[in-house]
C-alpha cells in the first residue's frame, strides 16, 4: 500500500473514480464522433473553460483590486482617526449583485437572441436592459443608504462613548 | 514552494511577517514517482500566476471550498436528474426525445405520468431556475478553488495528471452547461450545433467529472467542515468571526489557504451572504418566469412579459406566422380527422363544440423553464378515442396541421389519451375562473391538445388528425 502510495500518489479508490470518469467521457466522445457539429462542440466546451479561467476570472480579480489598494492607501496615509464604517463591501455588494444578473441575462439584455425571439413568441426583447439598468440603481442607492445609516449609527454609537 | 525553498533563496520569499497569520510555509504536496524529479521542479522560480504568493485572499481555504462543495453537492443532483427527467417526459420510447439515439445515456424508461399536474412544471422550473440560482454558487467555488488552476509544479503525481484530466470534464462540463443552458432559454443559439444534443451529452461528461470529483473529495470536504480553525472542531466558528476577527485558514496540503494573506476586508460570513445574496437574487428576479402571481418579478426574462389579449394572455411558443400554416387550412373547412377504428371519422369545430366539453386547470410547462396556468375547455382525448372506436388504445398520433416543425407532431402515451383531464381544447381562460374566450390564431385555433404534466411543445396545436393505435 505504502509502495502503491509512493508510486501513483493517491490511494487505489482514486484511481477507480478518475478511470470511471475518463471512461465515461470517452464514451459520450464516441458517440458524438460521427456527429457533424463535433468541432463546434469541442470550441465551446474548450472556449467555456479558456473564457471562465483565463478571462472572467481575471478580470473580476482585478476589478477588486482598487478596492482593497484604495483602503490599504487610505490606512496607510489617511487621517489618524480609524474608518467608522468599511465601504468596501458597499460597494462590492451591488457591483456582484449587478454583474451576475447581467451575465445570466446577457443574450436578453443584449437582445442577442432577440430575432429567434420575435420568431417563436412574437415578442421583442426591448426595455430589458432598461430594467437591468434599474435594478442596479436599486442595489447601488439601497447599499449607499444601508451605508450611511450605519454610519449614522456608528457616529452615534462613538459620540456616546466618549 | 517548498520549505526548503523558503530557506534557499531568502527572505525575498518568506511571507512578511506582521501580516494575519503570521508566518506561514507551504505544506509540501505529496509527491508521487519520480519524486526528485517533482521536488527539482518545485525549485524552479516561477513568476506570478504560478508563484503561490499570488494568492492573496485570506478567506480561500479548504473549509471555504467545502461550504461552497456542499451546497453544490445539494443542488447539482436536482439540477442534473430533473434535467435527465426532461428526456423522459419527451417520450424517447417513440423516437421523439432529442437526441434519439443515446445508448445507455439515460434514466430507466418509463411512462410519464399525468398526475400531479404540475410535475413536468416542478421538474423543469427546478432544473432551469435551481441551474440559475446556482450559477454564483458556480462561480464562487471556482473562485476558491483558482489557486490549484496555476499550481506550481503542475503536476505532482501520476494519481494528479489523471485528476487534472477529469477536472476537465467537471469544470469544461458545468461552464459548458450552463453556457448553453441560460443561452437556449434566451433565444441566443449561435453555437452551430443543436442545443438538445450538446447539452444531454455534454450533461453526461459534466457527470462523469462530478461523481469522480465527488468520490475523491467528500472525504475531505465531511473532514474540513467538522472542524473549524485550530482543531476546535466546530463548523460554525468560522462563521462567528467579524472581518477584523477573521484568520487566515492553516496551511494544508490541499494548498488552498493563502501563503501570504491580506488584512481581510470581509469576513467569511460576509462572502457566504454576499454569494447567497446573488443566488437570491437571481431566484428573484427568474421565479416570475414559472410562477404566475410572481410574473410581475420577472423584469429580466424575455418570458416575463405580457401579450395583453385577455384570456389569451399567455406565453407562445410557435406562433402562427412561424408555423407557415397557410390561415385558410383553418378556416370553415377545417376537420379534425380520427382514425385508428374501423372508419375514419370527420370533426368541424361545431361537431367538436356540441360534444360534452370537459374544463380543467392545468399548468403548461416548457422546456426552457417557463410555465403558467390556465382554465382549458375542450373535448376529453378519451372521448375522441371512444369516438374513432378505440376505447383503450396503446398511444396516439397526433399530427398539426402545420408540418415544417420538429414539434408540428407528437406521440402521447396511453395513460395520457385517457387522463380524465386530458382534452382537445378549444376555449381557454386564466387561471382563476375569468372569462374564456376561443383559442387565438397563436394559441392553437381551431383545437389544440393539452394533457397535465406534458412538455409544452407536445401539447400539439392547429390539430390535424388524431390516430389511435392499438400495438398489434
Amino acid at each position: 500500500m505504502t509502495l502503491w502510495r509512493r508510486l501513483y500518489g493517491a490511494n487505489p479508490l482514486h484511481l477507480l473514480a478518475v478511470l470511471g470518469c475518463l471512461a465515461l467521457s470517452a464514451y459520450v466522445v464516441s458517440l458524438l464522433w460521427e456527429d457533424p457539429s463535433w468541432v463546434a462542440l469541442l470550441i465551446w466546451f474548450v472556449g467555456a473553460v479558456i473564457g471562465h479561467d483565463l478571462v472572467l476570472y481575471p478580470l473580476y480579480a482585478l476589478a477588486d483590486q482598487p478596492l482593497v489598494f484604495a483602503r490599504w492607501a487610505r490606512r496607510r496615509y489617511g487621517r489618524e482617526r480609524p474608518v467608522l464604517v468599511p465601504a468596501v463591501n458597499h460597494v462590492r455588494a451591488p457591483v456582484l449583485g449587478s454583474a451576475v444578473l447581467g451575465l445570466i441575462y446577457l443574450p436578453t439584455i443584449t437582445r442577442h437572441g432577440e430575432d429567434a425571439f420575435r420568431f417563436t413568441a412574437g415578442l421583442g426583447m426591448e426595455g430589458i436592459f432598461q430594467n437591468w439598468l434599474l435594478i442596479t440603481a436599486v442595489l447601488f442607492l439601497g447599499s449607499a443608504v444601508i451605508y450611511a445609516a450605519r454610519c449614522g449609527f456608528a457616529a452615534r454609537e462613538q459620540k456616546r462613548s466618549v | 514552494m517548498t520549505t526548503e525553498d523558503a530557506t534557499e533563496q531568502g527572505v525575498a520569499d518568506e511571507p512578511t511577517p506582521g501580516r494575519p497569520g503570521g508566518v506561514r510555509t507551504a505544506v509540501e504536496p505529496e509527491y508521487g514517482f519520480p519524486a526528485p524529479l517533482f521536488r527539482a521542479a518545485a525549485r524552479i522560480p516561477v513568476p506570478p500566476p504560478f508563484h503561490p504568493r499570488t494568492w492573496r485572499s485570506p478567506l480561500r481555504g479548504t473549509w471555504l471550498t467545502s461550504v461552497f462543495g456542499a451546497l453544490l453537492l445539494v443542488g447539482l443532483p436536482i439540477v442534473i436528474l430533473t434535467g435527465l427527467m426532461s428526456y423522459i417526459a419527451y417520450g424517447p420510447q417513440f423516437g421523439q426525445a432529442i437526441p434519439g439515439d443515446v445508448g445507455g445515456l439515460h434514466l430507466p424508461f418509463f411512462d410519464w405520468p399525468t398526475n400531479p399536474s404540475w410535475f413536468y412544471r416542478l421538474t423543469q422550473g427546478l432544473h432551469v431556475v435551481g441551474g440559475m440560482v446556482l450559477t454564483p454558487i458556480v462561480l464562487a467555488k471556482l473562485w476558491s478553488v483558482v489557486p490549484k488552476l496555476f499550481a506550481w509544479p503542475p503536476v505532482t503525481s501520476v494519481a494528479q495528471l489523471l485528476e487534472r484530466i477529469s477536472l476537465l470534464a467537471l469544470v469544461g462540463g458545468i461552464l459548458f452547461e450552463f453556457v448553453t443552458g441560460l443561452m437556449n432559454s434566451q433565444y441566443d443559439y449561435s453555437w452551430g450545433f443543436g442545443f438538445y444534443t450538446a447539452h444531454y451529452y455534454g450533461a453526461w461528461v459534466f457527470i462523469a467529472g462530478f461523481v469522480s470529483h465527488v468520490v475523491i473529495k467528500l472525504p475531505t470536504m465531511v473532514r474540513a467542515l467538522r472542524s473549524g480553525p485550530h482543531g476546535t472542531g466546530a463548523f460554525a466558528r468560522w462563521l462567528h468571526d467579524s472581518p477584523a476577527e477573521t484568520e487566515p485558514e492553516p496551511m494544508d496540503a490541499h494548498g488552498l489557504a493563502p501563503l501570504d494573506p491580506n488584512r481581510p476586508t470581509l469576513s467569511r460570513r460576509g462572502l457566504l451572504g454576499l454569494v447567497g445574496g446573488g443566488s437570491v437574487l437571481v431566484g428573484v428576479f427568474s421565479i416570475g418566469q414559472t410562477w404566475d402571481a410572481l410574473r410581475p418579478l420577472a423584469l429580466l426574462s424575455p418570458r416575463g412579459q405580457s401579450y395583453g389579449d385577455g384570456p389569451n394572455d399567455f406565453q407562445i411558443n410557435r406562433t402562427l406566422s412561424g408555423s407557415g400554416i397557410d390561415p385558410v387550412a383553418l378556416g370553415d373547412g377545417w376537420r379534425l380527422r380520427l382514425t385508428g377504428g374501423s372508419s375514419e371519422v370527420s370533426l368541424s369545430r361545431a361537431d367538436l363544440a356540441a360534444m360534452p366539453q370537459h374544463t380543467a386547470v392545468l399548468p403548461i410547462a416548457c422546456v426552457e423553464g417557463w410555465s403558467t396556468t390556465r382554465t382549458w375547455s375542450g373535448v376529453r382525448l378519451r372521448d375522441l378515442a371512444a369516438l374513432a372506436g378505440v376505447p383503450d388504445p396503446d398511444n396516439a398520433f397526433v399530427q398539426s396541421v402545420e408540418t415544417s416543425g420538429a414539434f408540428a407532431r407528437a406521440t402521447l402515451q396511453s395513460n395520457q389519451v385517457l387522463d380524465e383531464d386530458s382534452l382537445l381544447a378549444l376555449r381557454v381562460g386564466d387561471d382563476d375562473g375569468g372569462p374564456m374566450a376561443d383559442l387565438s390564431p397563436d394559441h392553437g385555433y381551431p383545437a389544440r391538445v393539452i394533457v397535465p404534466a406534458l412538455p409544452g411543445v407536445h401539447n400539439t396545436k392547429w390539430v390535424a388528425s388524431i390516430d389511435f393505435r392499438r400495438q398489434a
